[in-house]
């Protein structure tokens, strides 16, 4: 006890952070021991993971380095379908352990590569031309994505925007991406402990991230982009290791979610998703990461749980999202929770009450 | 006073949400203490003893594809009550999930319906979520009988899998025999939308059974769903190669537009299209007569005079007031040969939901079933079907059989 109280804050913060993620896959173990778990939630735990993990490599883009990005569901594209490819590709060829590692290395490699070939031209920008930018790359994923033929045979791999035909290949040729009908027959991988794990690595290196020298600098550009010029932080290379690290975990996310289901089709990964994200990050809080985890499973799992409302469930699904966002972001109402917080601190605790007062 | 007004409404939303989740759990223990098999609930059985058989459907009731999601849940619906009314007893029980006709939200309706006890899932409606839930249904061993989903990779999912309606691919092949059969055009355009799997299923296979009958396809026109708004360019396209024919392996509502933009400039080719056409006439504000000599490929048409068909048009327009799509029509059927398999004595309520798979596997590929969308339609092994094609052809506002 006496240890943990001398702890920096940041740290205390951040290991409550882990507690809070390790506690809910125990509980969750638990519950599938004892038989309590339902289909309904088994089925969502994959895809909350997921969304955990984009909720907090976004937020290391909106949070902290301060600058809107709306293509978020870009990085999660190119890494689901790289990601899969490799595991569709090597599946029955390495040991599944294996296949399952490099195609989630893959798939974060290339969504970083993506993240570095978007970051040079576009992290001259900032504020809204960011966010157009951005949302334009997302888009264009979506459409070549959709527009894509992909097969191999023996003479190698064929390419094509047109159609499956144009592609020439041989009849015993397999084909990988299908165009609008995407990849189809994806042995599933992914698991509940696949995902945890995940969640946790990505925490690691983000909050390592920005409690480290690096992410002071991130900071700063945040805070007074010519401030943090003048005392000689490389911007560029500031800007650009947040949103590459940002565009790697999405990657990573995708593969995730894309090997929990047996089809993955680029539609998916459209502007409505990346404004989901968004929406995860911003109920969360701004720059506070584990606002953005509780914010994604919460939001996850809320229109699922609405389903015995049926018709009504988009609406107050809606309702829900505007209450939180009033109760936590309102100037009047953060003040009045002050006032209601301070009113029971004086009442059970009268002497630090006093000393505050 | 607003404090207080939103501090209630957020203390209400809190209880509201407490409920459904405790609902949510409840459901879910029951579910999981009977283990997922043989899902007799005492409560549940008929005053006879037996067991009413859960039926689950899955399909877009909201949002972009909501209107294909609402005629399958209706015609399932009619048709559960009417089997129900006629037995005198609850053969049947329907729940219908809605899944924004997304994959992602239409595993979660599965694994809700799964809980809820699900024995025989008629669904789900659209091709994209019904891959990723036939995955699962495979995994699980649960029959699944899609009334609409068209792609081939649905039943090539494994054997478990039947459908109701024609593969995309079917659908082209069809269309081209067809059109060269009867010699209705020489040279013909298509317009299609490429980022629609049904759209390039179709596509595909007919390109490639044209160029095997030695039709000339002059042009093949492209749009996707994000530039559908203006399809005047692909209409023009096509004028320019001087198409007699157009082909449309596309959605009613694209058609419509499209029927439009070359009523516009005067082009007047024979329009052909699937089963994504049947609709066009019930569109609000579309003047009907556009669409006079439009031809469509569909296994179901509300004015045709068979009883069955007859029967089934006058109870849905009774009861929702509105004319049945072929989509309501393939659902409709998906009750009625479940039920023949019932009335066959195969399956009842009492199996659990992996021994019934395996008494309608067997069934689906030996029987013969009469509906409102064929007469005589049997089932592959591999979880096609086989019924014959019908072509109808827009006269006065009304289906009509081609000749």
């Amino acid at each position: 006890m006496f240890r943990l109280k001398n702890m920096r804050k940041t740290t205390k913060n951040n290991l409550i952070t882990f507690g809070i993620v390790i506690g809910f896959y125990v509980v969750i173990q638990i519950l599938s021991a004892m038989g309590l778990l339902t289909s309904s939630l088994s089925g969502q735990l994959v895809p909350i993971c997921a969304y955990v993990i984009l909720a907090i490599s976004l937020n290391l883009t909106v949070g902290i380095l301060g600058e809107l990005s709306l293509g978020h569901a870009g990085f999660m594209s190119v890494g689901a379908f790289s990601g899969t490819i490799i595991w569709t590709v090597l599946y029955g060829q390495v040991p599944n352990w294996l296949g399952l590692v490099l195609s989630f290395v893959v798939g974060g490699v290339v969504a970083g590569l993506f993240g570095f070939i978007v970051g040079v031209p576009v992290l001259r920008l900032s504020g809204d031309y960011l966010a157009i930018v951005t949302l334009a790359f997302g888009e264009i994923v979506k459409n070549v994505m959709n527009a894509c033929y992909l097969g191999y045979d023996s003479t190698g791999l064929h390419i094509s925007f047109k159609d499956a035909a144009s592609m020439n290949m041989d009849p015993s040729g397999t084909t990988l991406i299908n165009g609008a009908m995407g990849i189809t027959g994806i042995k599933k991988a992914s698991t509940f402990t696949i995902g945890i794990v995940l969640v946790i690595l990505t925490l690691l290196v983000i909050l390592n991230l920005i409690n480290s020298r690096a992410g002071r600098a991130i900071e700063s550009i945040r805070d007074n982009e010519i401030a943090a010029r003048s005392v000689g932080i490389n911007i560029t290379k500031y800007k650009l290791m947040a949103f590459i690290t940002s565009a790697v975990f999405a990657g990573i996310a995708g593969v995730l979610y894309s090997l929990n289901y047996s089809s993955l089709v680029a539609k998916k990964f459209d502007y409505n998703t990346s404004i989901l994200i968004l929406v995860f990050v911003v109920l969360g809080g701004i720059g506070n990461i584990r606002g953005s985890v509780i914010a994604a499973a919460l939001l996850t799992v809320l229109p699922e749980l609405l389903r015995a409302v049926n018709d009504y469930r988009m609406l107050i699904y809606a309702i829900v999202l505007i209450v939180v966002m009033i109760f936590s972001q309102s100037p009047q109402v953060v003040a009045w929770r002050k006032r209601v917080m301070d009113g029971f601190r004086s009442r059970f605790n009268p002497s630090k009450a006093k000393e505050v007062q | 006073m607003k404090k207080l007004i939103s501090a209630a409404l957020a203390s209400a939303m809190v209880l509201s949400l407490a409920a459904c989740g405790a609902t949510g759990d409840s459901n879910g223990s029951s579910a999981a203490a009977s283990t997922g098999d043989a899902a007799a609930t005492a409560e549940a059985s008929n005053a006879d003893g037996s067991t009413p058989i859960k039926l689950g459907g899955i399909g877009p009731t909201t949002g972009s594809a909501a209107s294909y999601g609402i005629a399958v849940m209706q015609g399932e619906q009619l048709a559960v009550d009417e089997i129900n009314a006629a037995a005198g007893k609850t053969v049947f029980e329907l729940k219908f999930e809605d899944d924004e006709h997304d994959a992602e939200k239409s595993m979660n309706a599965y694994n809700t319906l799964k809980d809820w006890g699900m024995q025989v899932l008629l669904g789900t409606v659209t091709s994209t979520p019904s891959l990723s839930v036939a995955g699962e249904a495979v995994n699980d061993n649960m029959f699944m009988l899609t009334p609409s989903a068209s792609a081939v990779d649905v039943v090539e999912t494994g054997d478990n899998v039947f459908q109701m309606c024609f593969t995309d691919p079917n659908q082209g092949i069809v269309s081209a025999d067809y059109i060269a059969e009867k010699g209705l055009g020489t040279k013909i355009g298509v317009i299609y939308d490429s980022s629609d799997a049904y759209s390039m299923g179709i596509y595909n296979a007919f390109a490639e059974e044209a160029a095997a009958k030695g039709l000339e396809v002059v042009t093949a026109e492209a749009f996707t769903s994000d530039n559908k708004s203006d399809l005047s360019t692909q209409v023009a396209k096509c004028q320019d190669a001087g198409a007699d024919l157009v082909f449309l392996p596309i959605y009613y509502n694209e058609a419509s537009q499209i029927l439009i933009a070359a009523d516009k400039v005067g082009y007047k080719p024979t329009f052909f299209g699937c089963d994504g056409m049947d609709g066009i006439l019930t569109i609000e504000g579309f003047d009907t007569s556009l669409a006079e000599g439009l031809m469509l490929l569909c296994p179901f048409s509300a004015t045709a005079t068979d009883e069955t068909t007859q029967k089934f048009v006058s109870a849905y327009e009774a009861a929702y007031n509105e004319t049945p799509i072929q989509f309501a029509a393939d659902a409709y059927d998906c009750v009625y040969a479940i039920y023949q398999c019932v009335q066959n004595g195969s399956i009842n309520g009492d199996m659990s939901f992996s021994d019934m798979c395996e008494a309608l596997k067997t069934e689906f590929t030996t029987m013969t079933f009469n509906g409102t969308t064929g007469e005589g339609q049997t089932w592959a092994a591999d979880g096609t079907v086989n019924k014959p094609p019908r072509v109808y052809v827009v006269h006065d506002g009304a289906y009509q059989t081609a000749e």
